[in-house]
């Protein structure tokens, strides 16, 4: 076979391809959106009948993913970190259920937040599963290591979870695909996994849980014995505990500076306690080198005391943000190589809306009506639109979670505020809106939504949404929204007046009602014609 | 003798740098190298400053990343991001940029500041991408042009990067690949009369 130049993304698609994966379920997140992706372009994917669409949010992927499993075949679910929040029951409940088919989650962590709301670490979530959470830090690694992952989730019927980062996930290598497996046969019907597994009433639950315990020095032993935890020798006082990518960064300053450091590569958790007992045994100081919360570093300082350990918590490594091969070699004390700093001209280059944009008129008609009001807070949401944020349209006030816009907008009208308005994406209504706008609509809240319908998930890049166009209406309606109070507005600057008016007549309503403001977004536009 | 190039990419979102990261790439796969090529997706791509790190190597590489001050080439297609990325550059580092700014943000600084700022930065080979790319056909072809100004310092054959060239435009039909391979040696003929004048830097708009 030949190497192939792959993003880590693509990495792990491929590996999951190879190891006869059914389904890949997802929904986009950068830096995670690639995996998916690759998948759907994969002509062998396509010849194994390999399911692929995007799932309406990250809980409903990861069902379907043990859904898949738990009928004998083998599943891969991937996000970015904060999708794990919104599937965190299903996924913490499956570490429980245990899994039929190989059920590996891949998820992306986006520490410095280039495309996210927060930097937490899915390795947490992980331990909060109790399942074995594997590393890998370069993409040849990242293939081997997904492999792997599907018979080692069969094997122990868990789970496995595969952290990456942005850059890992983002950055191309060759990467040497192995032959590819034969996917799996669906289970014959008396060999499905019994209810007793996967009913988490009580009594089934507390045993499923002392199961999982049990599991644990096995689990131990596995990432004892893992390729990806392996010790680099060396013989200088000081040792380092590299983990994930962080590696790469450590390796980098060691073959720069030529140190003959000695390092303990870690790449699959629960970490190796015996080598990690022999380095700092040998070592006087201890780097721990993480991405994302010092998950390690505070596991590693109960153990083995404060003293020997230099990382986030004592500011040898800055608390925040993603690491560099600069920030290690400070770390240990060396010095960086000189730079010419970039000149007090350069004035930042914030992202913004593309012109021609629909967003833009929407805005440019809600800030005329807001400016009538004296409360002009606009509760929104996770998207393109999310850029209305800045000038010159400061036109929305809170972006915290996906859906948030409209129960914020609910819960700011139930304390009186008015007017209480929530602008919303379509791929984020249909994420965790359609729920909020029930709520509102069961206690009467007087709160205006605008669905902002640009046909696509354009933020991430132009995946399909789950519903757009008239299908919008038909959930409203369904919901319970008013037919008079539910408009359609064409965002448009020759429509501006028009617009205006519909806003402000549904703004000023005591009630629930709904403006759906429908263009397509101009990037997917210029994408279709492309393709045809 | 090892080979060890580290390459940063710098423009704005959307001017196409990782058309410009691709071609390097399949060059280097073809001729054998190791690569890692990290780049930027998500917020940014929105009309942001993008950066993409590119490594190449006869031996395995570590980073992702390329360390500020370390860098042997800096290509931007825009010049306000060649400034902004100037502190990757090495001492002996080379820049090459485009000259046509994109101004889509507050207080982009006067261009004869941002020129005077540039002709500090070793020896800098200022290229008006647009104008030479108009003349091959197309604007589109302006991050082409860049690449083939770059091209005397890439350490990979000229003839290898055009021939990747041709391999990433095959799929779009005869007439873009002709068109973007012109612009790479429009691209690489103006580096090399500004590299034949050695009075110093000199621009391609002096030419
Ligand atoms: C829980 C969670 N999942 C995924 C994302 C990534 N994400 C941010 S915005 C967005 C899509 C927004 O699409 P839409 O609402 O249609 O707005 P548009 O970008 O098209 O304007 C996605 C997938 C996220 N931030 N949080
Ligand atoms: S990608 Fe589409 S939705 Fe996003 S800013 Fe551009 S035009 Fe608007």
């Amino acid at each position: 076979m030949e190497r192939q130049l792959l993003l880590g993304a693509e990495a792990v698609a491929l590996a999951a391809i190879d190891a006869g994966i059914s389904g890949a379920y997802a929904y986009p997140g950068t830096p995670s959106t690639e995996i998916t992706e690759f998948v759907q372009r994969s002509g062998e994917a396509r010849q194994r009948g390999v399911r692929s669409a995007w799932s309406a949010n990250e809980k409903t992927a990861y069902e379907a993913a043990l859904g898949m499993s738990y009928a004998g075949k083998r599943a891969l679910v991937s996000m970015k970190h904060v999708g794990l929040n919104v599937a965190a029951d299903a996924f913490i409940n499956s570490a429980l259920t245990g899994v039929g088919g190989g059920l590996v989650l891949c998820v992306a962590d986006d520490p410095s937040m280039h495309s996210s709301q927060n930097e937490q670490d899915s390795r947490i979530y992980g331990r909060m599963a109790m399942i074995p959470i594997l590393e890998p830090s370069s993409q040849q690694e990242l293939y081997d290591a997904v492999r792997e992952a599907f018979p080692l989730s069969e094997s122990l019927s868990l789970p496995v979870m595969v952290r990456i980062t942005t850059r890992l996930s983002h950055s191309r290598a060759g990467v040497l695909a192995r032959e590819a497996e034969p996917q799996r046969l669906l289970t014959e019907p008396g060999s499905l996994p019994p209810a007793e597994r996967f009913v988490l009433m009580p009594a089934n639950a507390r045993r499923q849980y002392r199961h999982l315990i049990g599991l644990q020095p096995e689990i131990e032993r596995l990432a004892e014995e893992s390729r990806l935890n392996r010790s680099v020798g060396g013989t200088s006082e000081t040792g380092v505990m590299a983990c994930g990518i962080a590696y790469n960064y450590v390796m980098e300053v060691r073959e720069r500076y030529g140190l003959d450091l000695p390092v303990l590569k870690t790449g699959q958790y629960p970490a190796p306690r015996e080598a990690a007992r022999e380095l700092f045994s040998r070592c006087r100081r201890v780097l721990v080198a993480e991405e994302g919360y010092p998950v390690m570093e505070e596991l590693l300082r109960g153990f083995f005391g404060n003293e020997k350990i230099l990382g986030r918590l004592d500011g040898t490594l800055p608390r925040t943000g993603e690491l560099d091969t600069d920030i290690i070699a400070r770390a240990l004390g060396l010095e960086s190589a000189p730079f010419e700093p970039a000149p007090g001209i350069v004035a930042p280059r914030p992202p913004e809306l593309c012109r021609g944009c629909g967003h833009r008129d929407l805005f440019d008609a809600l800030n005329s009506v807001m400016a009538e009001h004296s409360y002009q807070s606009v509760f929104s949401d996770i998207g393109c639109y999310t850029l209305g944020a800045l000038p010159p349209f400061s036109a929305i006030h809170t972006c915290v979670d996906m859906g948030a816009s409209i129960t914020m907008a609910k819960g700011a009208a139930d304390a009186g505020l008015r007017p209480a308005v929530a602008v919303i994406g379509d791929s984020t209504f249909t994420h965790s809106g359609m729920t909020g706008l029930l709520d509102a609509l069961n206690d009467r809240s007087a709160v205006t939504l605008i669905i902002a319908d640009n046909d696509t998930t354009a933020m991430t890049g132009g995946q399909d949404s789950a519903a757009t166009g008239n299908r919008l209406e038909t959930i409203c309606l369904g919901l319970g929204v008013d037919a008079g109070h539910l408009r359609v507005i064409v965002p448009l600057r020759s429509r501006l007046k028009e617009n205006i008016t519909v806003l402000r007549e549904e703004i000023a309503y005591e009630g629930v009602s709904v403006v759906i403001a429908r263009r397509v977004c101009v990037e997917e536009a210029a994408r279709r014609k492309k393709n045809t | 003798m090892s080979m060890k190039q580290d390459i940063i990419l710098a423009g704005v979102g959307g001017q196409g740098i990782l058309s410009i990261a691709a071609v390097i790439d399949l060059a280097a796969l073809h001729g054998g190298l190791e690569i890692r090529q990290a780049e930027v997706h998500g917020m940014s791509q929105r009309g942001g400053a993008v950066e993409s790190h590119l490594r190449l190597s006869d031996r395995p590489i570590h980073s992702d990343l390329i360390a500020r001050g370390t860098a042997d080439l800096l290509i931007s297609v825009e010049p306000l991001e060649a400034l902004r990325h100037r502190p990757f550059l090495a001492a002996a580092g080379r820049l090459v940029t485009a000259m046509e700014p994109v101004v889509n943000m507050e207080g982009y600084p006067p261009m004869e500041e941002v020129r005077r700022e540039l002709l500090r930065s070793g020896r800098p080979v200022l290229v008006e991408a647009h104008r030479i790319a108009i003349g091959c056909g197309s604007q589109k072809a302006s991050n082409m042009v860049v690449l083939g100004a770059a091209a005397p310092f890439i350490a990979i054959p000229p003839e290898r990067i055009e021939a990747a060239i041709g391999e990433l435009f095959r799929r779009k039909g005869a007439e873009v690949v002709d068109m973007n391979i012109r612009a790479f040696q429009r691209g690489l003929e103006a580096s090399q009369e500004q590299a034949a004048s050695c009075e110093g830097p000199t621009t391609s708009e002096t030419a």
